[in-house]
């Protein structure tokens, strides 16, 4: 025996108790880590984008769309390498509308180019009929470029699902209504994770045909550049081209763009952060208290101890040490249960956000939290067992 | 010079706003290998006095020297300390913590001094052999007799080799079969083991066992 057994005899003379607090505090801290790890999503939202790209919308707001002949002018700008578009389509799934998944039209001969470094094709059909494929690109989307309502989707998206590669999809149109079938021609896996694996990409000329009678407009213009180091220039020469047309444009980086996507969410953040300090501090009220319960119930055998000889500092120690197991673990438990079960989850708001991200950043700040959980929980009840006068200790059952 | 010392000691305890004098100008000499019995009504001052002897509490005034040691102006932890060395206490209701065996409630004031586990483990057991529990060192306290309690906690009070044994009505809690069992074994660690042994009592019968008897009256001795 030593005193660090002592302190675990001691945490197991009521194991009911004990796993409790354990439990509030592993719940505490699960919440309080799961609720920074949505601040470290938006965050890591934000670093979706490359400072290399520039995005183009319409200047009054994102929903409004811009003329499709922008894309020739804006790819004429020296300094821009390629040009793509983007448009929202915000379909919903007509059997199961919860099972909701981000969808966007792109043109593919410049979207994967673009992002040939974030994305890679993991599944694929074999094209039925030999096509033409633009230069740059990957082969690995024939199939996909062969048919005219063919779709790439996430490989998690995809496995949610139980899809197949050739099944087709129906989704039910909301901003361009009616029925629309969309055959799975390849399976894409963000190399970056926060690129995110549940959204479905489609022909941007099937929605502007079938969906716009032909008369496309669009959603973004995503610019590569030739010479990112020149970023600001360009976006103040593209939007200065539109100054004065009926859909005047906002040129930024595609970093700056996300962030402002996340911006919209205003002070969520703030609110999220402050619900997770408030359940820590209700959990700690609750550690406190029982702390001081446990400490109290041993009054007499705290007297005994020091009659046996204990010093005031060794009955702090053991006392201490108890109230920081029970915080220390359970926070440790509570922050890893956050860190991989969260993550493991794979949740991402629909396609809307990266996959959920706890840092561990945010794993190190609720170990902190524990750490604190216990001093404070358990300082007092020390203090006062430390203080307390073999006298008074013992007359407490004689 | 004799192992205890107490000198004009006065205790006043302060309940609200009233004085209470437990104590007063108090002396007494206790000589090394002597078993006394502290005899007196209920309030007459024998915890109290055991407790100053003991280094758990501080007269209000008057001084304790036991074994050369003027304890009363020990620090708090230097007086911790001085009672891990010199003190065995034994309480009425043997005090015993509830969830460690009898050989760890044995071993506990051992884990104040320097010594290797297997040696701590070694003494434990000798004393629990002494008091006759060498067959009980797994069995936790609600396991035990009120009598087996009681010599655990003699065992436990032994087991550091201390100066002085105190014990504050060791046999007020238990039948009369095993209050003699403890008597005959103080008796014994008195007698064999030349231990000094200040055993404060309401029994008569017990306190023959003794080889002197003290007689405490509204704190002062009444022979």
């Amino acid at each position: 025996m030593n005193l660090f057994s002592l302190v675990l005899v001691n945490l197991l003379r009521n194991k009911r108790r004990t796993f409790l607090t354990m439990m509030s505090v592993v719940i505490a801290l699960f919440l309080f880590c799961a609720l920074r790890g949505v601040l470290d999503t938006l965050d890591s939202a934000i670093k979706v984008g490359s400072e290399s790209r520039l995005v183009t919308r319409n200047r009054i707001s994102l929903i409004f769309p811009m003329p499709q002949s922008y894309w020739t002018r804006i790819a004429a700008v020296p300094g821009v390498k390629s040009v793509s578009v983007q448009n929202w389509f915000g379909g919903r799934d007509p059997v199961k509308p919860e099972n909701w998944y981000a969808q966007f039209g792109v043109d593919a001969p410049t979207f994967f180019p673009i992002y040939a470094n974030d994305v890679e094709m993991v599944e694929y059909s074999q094209p039925q009929i030999q096509v033409a494929m633009p230069p740059n690109l990957d082969p690995k989307l024939a199939a996909f470029m062969s048919e005219q309502n063919a779709c790439v989707v996430g490989q998690r998206l995809f496995k949610k699902n139980g899809w197949k590669l050739g099944q087709t999809v129906h989704i039910a149109g909301t901003i361009y209504p009616g029925d629309w079938p969309f055959v799975i021609r390849a399976v894409y896996h963000a190399k970056d994770p926060a690129f995110g694996e549940e959204t479905m990409l489609f022909h941007y000329k099937y929605l502007e045909q079938k969906g716009m009678g032909g008369n496309g407009s669009v959603g973004i213009y995503v610019l590569e550049l030739s010479q990112p180091d020149r970023a600001g220039d360009i976006a103040k020469t593209v939007d200065a081209m539109f100054e004065n047309s009926a859909a005047a444009t906002r040129t930024e980086t595609e970093r700056a763009f996300q962030a402002g996507f996340v911006s919209m969410y205003g002070n969520v953040p703030f609110l999220i952060g402050v619900i997770g300090l408030a359940v820590v501090f209700a959990i700690l009220l609750v550690a406190g208290n029982t702390m001081m319960m446990a400490a109290r119930e041993r009054t007499a055998e705290i007297g005994v101890m020091k009659t046996l000889g204990f010093e005031d500092k060794s009955i702090f120690a053991i006392v201490l040490a108890e109230a920081a197991i029970i915080t220390l673990g359970g926070g440790l438990i509570g922050a890893a249960l956050a860190k991989w079960g969260l993550e493991g989850s794979g949740f991402n708001a629909g396609g809307f956000l990266p996959p959920m991200t706890v840092s561990w950043a945010t794993v190190a700040t609720g170990v902190g939290v524990a750490v604190l959980m216990g001093a404070t929980s358990g300082l007092l009840p020390a203090f006062q067992a430390s203080r307390l006068r073999i006298v008074d200790a013992l007359r407490r059952v004689d | 010079m004799a192992l205890v010392d107490v000198k004009n000691v006065r205790k006043v305890y302060r309940r609200d706003t009233q004085e209470v004098p437990v104590l007063d100008g108090l002396s007494l000499e206790i000589e090394e290998g002597d078993f006394v019995a502290l005899m007196g009504p209920s309030g007459s001052g024998k915890t109290t006095l055991l407790n100053l002897i003991g280094g758990i509490d501080q007269p209000t005034s008057g001084d304790v020297t036991v074994k050369g040691n003027p304890i009363g102006k020990l620090k708090a932890r230097d007086l911790a300390k001085w009672r891990s060395r010199h003190i065995g206490y034994i309480f009425q209701l043997y005090n015993l913590i509830p969830v460690l065996t009898a050989l760890q409630n044995v071993e506990l004031p051992l884990l104040l001094v320097k010594m290797s586990g297997k040696e701590r483990l070694d003494r434990a057991k000798n004393a629990l052999s002494i008091v006759g529990l060498g067959d009980r060192v797994k069995h936790f306290p609600r396991q035990l007799s009120g009598g087996q309690e009681q010599r655990v906690a003699i065992a436990r009070a032994l087991v550091s080799d201390p100066t002085l044994l105190l014990a504050d009505e060791p046999t007020g809690d238990l039948d009369r079969k095993s209050g003699e069992e403890i008597l005959a074994l103080l008796e014994r660690l008195n007698k064999e083991f030349k231990k000094t042994i200040i055993m404060v009592t309401h029994d008569p019968h017990a306190a023959e066992r003794a080889n002197r008897v003290l007689h405490l009256d509204k704190g002062v001795l009444s022979n």
